[in-house]
């Protein structure tokens, strides 16, 4: 039981009233699971806990939670979430998203947030697909996909390696989860949520709608053979022979958490707009 | 509980029992999103099937509460603590089809209750304490009841025609 009974939230109160409209048997479900169940054995108050998405299936989580929510702008997500952070560090942030949002449209906003190292949780669920438009290849689509239309004999092109990109740019702590374990998913958030700085969590998260296939990576995933390292070399070494289904922590440095001062500067409405004076 | 339980098969004890809570917790939670699901997808048939087995798990989930005289359920557990990545009784979210079936719904229970079987088979079969085993073997033989009340169940229930998943507007259809 929770040491501080005030504390003491349950999953299923993390959970609001509003019914997720994914399609049965999305993985982004047990997603959503896994964040409730995660901010619950964390001891967390929804009030003080909020969750910001941009543009997508599972960009609709913030409803689904009794936290606070932000459904933003595509692939501004964590724009929003970098400035909310740092106006109210005393929140927990958690930004939330498809591989479309995150690695495509809000490509440049990833690249930085791994780079400023503000103290944010980012989970991906990444289905590589746009599902919500109708199932066309997004950058983690494997070249040779030619279900849809769009690109009916498949992309040809080299897929976007998530965790190499957020290892390169300076992420704090880099994981990879798999919906399809939703225990393992909410100890893995759990532990983001805790280590300090920019901490991304790439969770394979199934669309049996347009990717049925992708049922069968139930039999894929796995846990990663190895414990997770604070060196970035040794970690872009295993990125070299990981297979795309290591489950688990790659990555956890030590980098301080970016954070600028608050409290001086312009405060009052009145100095803002002055500063907007021509 | 009995007074001569020495005091690590007593945390052992509780330990099972919290882990049997969670098995029966999970399950509960599971079948309540998946009629959750059906409903917001209009499958009401179904969804009130996931309803009733939701509700016959949380009552197992209720009696252990009581037998263990827990006021509150225990805190969530996050480790992997299964044979496989989640608890056996609970239904994998990816068999879901909003155009399923009730007899489809009762398959994936099925098999729900053949892993708790066997997961608890096997402990009543370990080394584990004398009560753990016990109790172990009295919750194995509940789910071989209840793998007999799902086949009887099915027998009743209609069989899927073949096409039962052809939908003439599907979610996939693009000009």
């Amino acid at each position: 039981m929770s040491a501080n009974p005030q504390a003491a939230f349950t999953p299923q109160q993390f959970k609001s009233d509003v019914k997720p409209v994914w399609c049965p048997g999305c993985g982004d479900y047990s997603v959503l699971s896994a964040i409730t169940k995660a901010l619950a054995a964390l001891e967390l108050r929804p009030e003080n806990v909020a969750i910001v998405s941009g543009i997508g299936c599972s960009s609709r989580i913030p409803a689904y939670t009794s936290c606070y929510g932000f459904h933003g702008v595509h692939g501004r997500a964590l724009a929003a979430a970098t400035g909310l952070k740092v106006a109210r560090p005393d929140l927990t942030v958690i930004t939330a998203g498809g591989d479309g949002d995150g690695y495509s449209i809000g490509g440049n906003h990833f690249l930085h947030a791994c780079r400023r190292n503000v103290d944010l949780t980012y989970i991906v669920m990444d289905n590589r697909v746009y599902g919500m438009t109708k199932g066309q290849p997004s950058p983690t689509t494997e070249p040779d996909w030619d279900s849809s239309k769009l690109s009916p004999h498949g992309t040809g092109l080299r897929e976007f390696h998530p965790l190499v990109i957020a290892l390169a740019s300076g992420a704090n702590f880099i994981a990879r989860a798999f919906s399809g374990d939703p225990n393992g998913t909410a100890e893995l958030i759990a532990r983001a949520v805790r280590h300090p700085g920019f901490s991304f969590i790439e969770v394979l998260s199934p669309c049996v709608t347009f990717r049925p296939e992708q049922r069968g990576w139930k039999e894929m995933a796995h846990p990663a053979p190895v414990e997770p390292t604070d060196d970035p070399g040794r970690a872009a070494r295993r990125l070299m022979t990981d297979d795309g289904f290591n489950i688990g922590v790659l990555y956890a440095g030590e980098r301080k958490p970016y954070q600028p001062g608050m409290g001086h500067g312009a405060q009052r409405a009145a100095d803002l707009e002055a500063e907007f004076a021509l | 509980m009995s007074p001569r339980k020495t005091r690590t098969g007593r945390k052992v004890y509780d330990e099972f029992m919290v882990q049997a809570y969670v098995m029966e917790n999970d399950a509960r939670d599971r079948y309540t999103e998946f009629a959750d699901q059906m409903e917001v997808h209009n499958n009401l048939e179904v969804a009130e099937l996931f309803r009733k087995l939701a509700r016959i798990e949380g009552l197992h989930a209720d009696k252990i509460m009581q037998e263990m005289g827990w006021k509150k359920p225990p805190p969530p557990s996050l480790a992997w603590a299964w044979d496989d990545m989640e608890s056996p009784e609970s239904a994998p979210v990816t068999e879901l089809h909003y155009l399923m079936q009730p007899y489809h719904a009762l398959q994936l229970a099925l098999r729900c209750e053949q892993r708790a079987e066997k997961f608890l088979s096997r402990i009543a079969r370990s080394k584990a304490p004398a009560d753990v085993r016990r109790v172990a073997a009295e919750m194995a033989e509940e789910e071989r009841e209840h793998v007999r009340l799902i086949r009887q169940w099915m027998k009743k229930t209609p069989k899927p025609e073949p096409g039962w998943d052809r939908d003439l507007d599907p979610p996939t259809y693009s000009e």
